[in-house]
């Protein structure tokens, strides 16, 4: 199982704040074709992606287990 | 509580912020505090909200601390930053920077606050008369939405 986190504009297009889907061992970039395309997030590639809260490639494997969360541009301070 | 980088949904206390890194060392000690703007290139702001990712977010804020201690010697450093719905005039983030002389002070809160809007995961939702809008990239790499608002909108310096 991944946990996938959704903030600021993310989550408002999600719906949702996170959701668990039931895979392992595929890409960040997988993920976002393959499994939340149905979310059809509009602005998802140019977020950053985190994975167990370190910045994480397209390529990256997540693992069962893993907190994916997807960033989009930070604007703190 | 001991932490030095942190996230809250309280009002800021500056004064514990500055005492974190208060000490004999130091000659200096740079205090940068953000505070909700109310108007931007003419449009109002009626209040801010901010949202993080708290647990990553003081870690990267911690990052940076590390980042500054290796750039500049003998530093030390506290930033805290709250999340939540914000008034005009609240404080938003405040970094304090001890070291032995003034420059390095300076020169390391600028960083800091610089890195901040780089890799800390925290959003700014605007809240206008006529709208609302989370606020992307500050820097401007990428422009969220076409138009509206209008590009020095987005800016946040």
């Amino acid at each position: 199982m991944i946990d996938v986190l959704f903030f600021a504009e993310l989550q408002e297009a999600a719906g949702k704040a996170n959701m668990t889907i039931d895979a392992a061992g595929i890409t960040v970039s997988d993920l976002k074709t393959n499994y939340l395309n149905e979310l059809a997030i509009e602005n998802i590639d140019q977020a950053m992606v985190a994975i167990n809260e370190e910045y994480a490639e397209e390529d990256s494997i997540i693992k069962s287990g893993d907190v994916i969360a997807f960033i989009p541009p930070v604007s703190g301070g | 509580m001991d932490k030095h980088f942190w996230i809250t949904d309280q009002r800021i206390d500056i004064n514990d912020c500055i005492s974190k890194v208060t000490r004999a060392e130091a000659g200096a000690v740079n205090t940068f505090i953000g505070t909700v703007r109310e108007f931007t290139k003419g449009k109002r702001t009626l209040y801010l909200e901010y949202q993080a990712y708290a647990s990553m977010a003081e870690k990267k804020l911690t990052q940076i601390g590390e980042e500054i201690a290796a750039k500049w010697e003998n530093t030390e450093t506290a930033i805290v930053h709250r999340v939540g719905r914000l008034e005009i005039s609240d404080v938003a983030v405040v970094i304090a920077v001890s070291t032995p002389h003034r420059n390095d002070a300076f020169e390391a809160s600028r960083y800091a606050i610089e890195r901040i809007k780089e890799i800390v995961p925290i959003w700014k939702k605007e809240h206008w008369e006529d709208g609302s809008l989370w606020i992307g990239d500050q820097k401007e790499k990428i422009s969220y939405k076409k138009g509206v608002p209008v590009e020095e909108d987005m800016r946040n310096d």
